[in-house]
């Protein structure tokens, strides 16, 4: 008797079936958890809701553009101004942070990597909400925020560059009796420039994103207005701001998908 | 070769061109100068912030989970329901969408309608799409669920298309030449190619909606964030340090899983 090929052991398939019996569990016990927590009526309303919505939000009120300037560039200010400070805070911490760089692994190494995941785990609004607190409504509290959470994300991406470069031009740079700071400046920064120069530009694109909303927290840029124009109901305002917000995404994003492509 | 065989080596500068590399280094001092110019620093509001920016940092070393412990477990579970489910249904909407966006398989016009989902889905930043959920279906975690959903259906959608257009064209064909239908094309010969990728993107992506659901609440959208904002209006730094680290904690208990998960895939 030729037994009949089965690309699973029966054990092995009843462990699948009860991996997905567990995370179906889990999904509908997750899903009753919001559904309870959700008025159903709201919900049911939602589409005359949201007809009424589109119907008060055209057309946009073009008059408003004028008091949108000043906001816009505050945005971009925002962006621009956090990605330099990140990339200025964070470039130490990744050459810290990588094991083939670090002056001391044992010590400042963690160090350098517990910034890292602090940084990245706390979201810029997040960031931003606690700067409100400590340095007052504005545009300052949205460059702080920005670069504090850019730090983790350049660290990671950028620690992670150093960790692969190519080690035998370390050692020939090293060989010509070079100190450790010229190791440095001509055997592994060049190595790592182009993706430093890539993630710098692809983390502004985000940032501008990410600091167009950083208003609704009090921390500056046109986010203030947008939830100004919201909480007020003034719709034709929103779909402007929503105009420049979306412009102003689609440049920044076409400007680094462009400068990416010109460095790789 | 320099006229002067002995002149000492200098780093060749970035950008070859003298002019171009002054232009471009004026232009950037006249920005920074505009931009930090228009940066308005209210000294007074700073040195009064400062204690109480200590006062913040040193309280994460005095965290306070207990006093408002009720209200952290239930924001951190919603959080954690609207995550779980919104990366499902995400995954779920976002596989068709993925098919659909991947050159290769779809047709033009249908290419063209699920590239605008994605694209739509993409430049919309979460809050801004949770702004208007609430406006339409109230405050809770409906909303917030339903904006996380929307954000991963482009997020995963467009990777995996962009995995799809690169798979091996062999089992393509051969599937095809058994005389298979479509869909059981794409599940012999594409899937089994596309399948770590997607589960990928998928833990990644619950990591992320994670992340995101913390900041969902300041604008009413359910889950830790309302905690988190009702706690610093109220100046309560304790309890804001407790929240965030919570939510430091779990997102790297996640990233650690899922790291695990797909160390095991490779």
């Amino acid at each position: 008797m030729i037994p009949i090929w089965r690309r699973r052991t029966t054990g092995a398939q009843w462990a699948i079936w009860a991996g997905w019996l567990l995370g179906a569990l889990v999904f509908v016990q997750c899903g009753r958890f919001i559904s309870d927590a959700t008025l159903w009526d709201f919900v049911w309303d939602a589409p005359a809701q949201a007809g009424d919505m589109l119907g008060r939000m055209v057309p946009p009120r073009w008059s408003y553009a004028p008091a949108i300037v000043k906001p816009l560039w505050d945005t971009i200010n925002i962006a621009t101004l956090g990605t330099i400070l990140a990339i200025l805070l964070a470039t130490p911490v990744a050459f810290l942070a990588a094991r083939n760089t670090s002056p001391h692994a044992l010590i400042l190494r963690p160090l350098a990597l517990g910034v890292i995941a602090v940084s990245r785990s706390i979201n810029t609004l997040i960031w931003a909400l606690l700067l409100v607190t400590i340095v007052g409504p504005g545009v300052l509290a949205g460059i702080l925020a920005v670069a504090l959470h850019s730090i983790g994300f350049f660290g990671k991406l950028l620690y992670e560059a150093i960790e692969e470069i190519d080690p035998t031009q370390v050692a020939a740079i090293t060989a010509t009796g070079a100190g450790r700071a010229q190791v440095l400046a001509y055997g592994v920064v060049p190595q790592v420039m182009p993706t430093f120069a890539g993630v710098s530009v692809y983390r502004w694109d985000i940032n501008i994103r990410e600091s167009a909303v950083l208003g609704i927290v009090g921390a500056g840029g046109i986010g203030l207005q947008l939830n100004a124009s919201v909480s007020q109901l003034a719709w034709p305002q929103v779909t402007l701001i929503l105009i420049a917000i979306l412009g102003a995404v689609v440049v920044s994003e076409w400007v680094s998908a462009k400068v990416r492509a010109a460095i790789v | 070769m320099s006229p002067d065989a002995r002149a000492v080596w200098r780093k060749p500068p970035f950008i070859e061109a003298a002019w171009l590399r002054w232009l471009i280094g004026a232009g950037v001092a006249l920005y920074l100068a505009a931009a930090l110019g228009s940066v308005e620093l209210n000294w007074t509001r700073l040195a009064a912030g400062l204690p109480r920016g200590w006062r913040f940092v040193s309280s994460f070393f005095t965290p306070d989970f207990l006093s408002r412990g009720d209200e952290i477990i239930e924001g951190l579970t919603e959080s954690i329901a609207m995550t779980v489910t919104s990366t499902v249904l995400g995954i779920g909407l976002a596989i068709p969408v993925g098919l659909g966006a991947a050159r290769n398989l779809s047709s033009r016009p249908v290419y063209l309608i699920c590239r605008a989902v994605i694209a739509t889905s993409r430049t919309l930043q979460e809050l801004i799409v949770a702004i208007f959920f609430v406006k339409m279906f109230g405050f809770g975690p409906f909303a917030g669920m339903l904006t996380l959903t929307v954000s991963s259906i482009g997020f995963i959608a467009k990777l995996i298309a962009e995995r799809i257009e690169a798979v091996d064209k062999g089992p393509l064909d051969a599937i095809r030449a058994t005389g298979a239908s479509w869909l059981q094309w794409v599940n012999y010969a594409i899937q089994p190619q596309v399948m770590p990728r997607l589960v990928g993107l998928s833990l990644y992506r619950l990591d992320i909606n994670f992340r995101e659901s913390a900041v969902l609440g300041i604008v009413g959208a359910g889950g830790i964030g309302a905690t988190l904002n009702t706690a610093l209006d109220r100046y309560e730094y304790s309890t804001a340090a407790a929240i965030l680290l919570s939510i430091i904690l779990i997102v790297l208990t996640a990233e650690y899983v899922s790291g695990l998960i797909r160390e095991r895939l490779r």
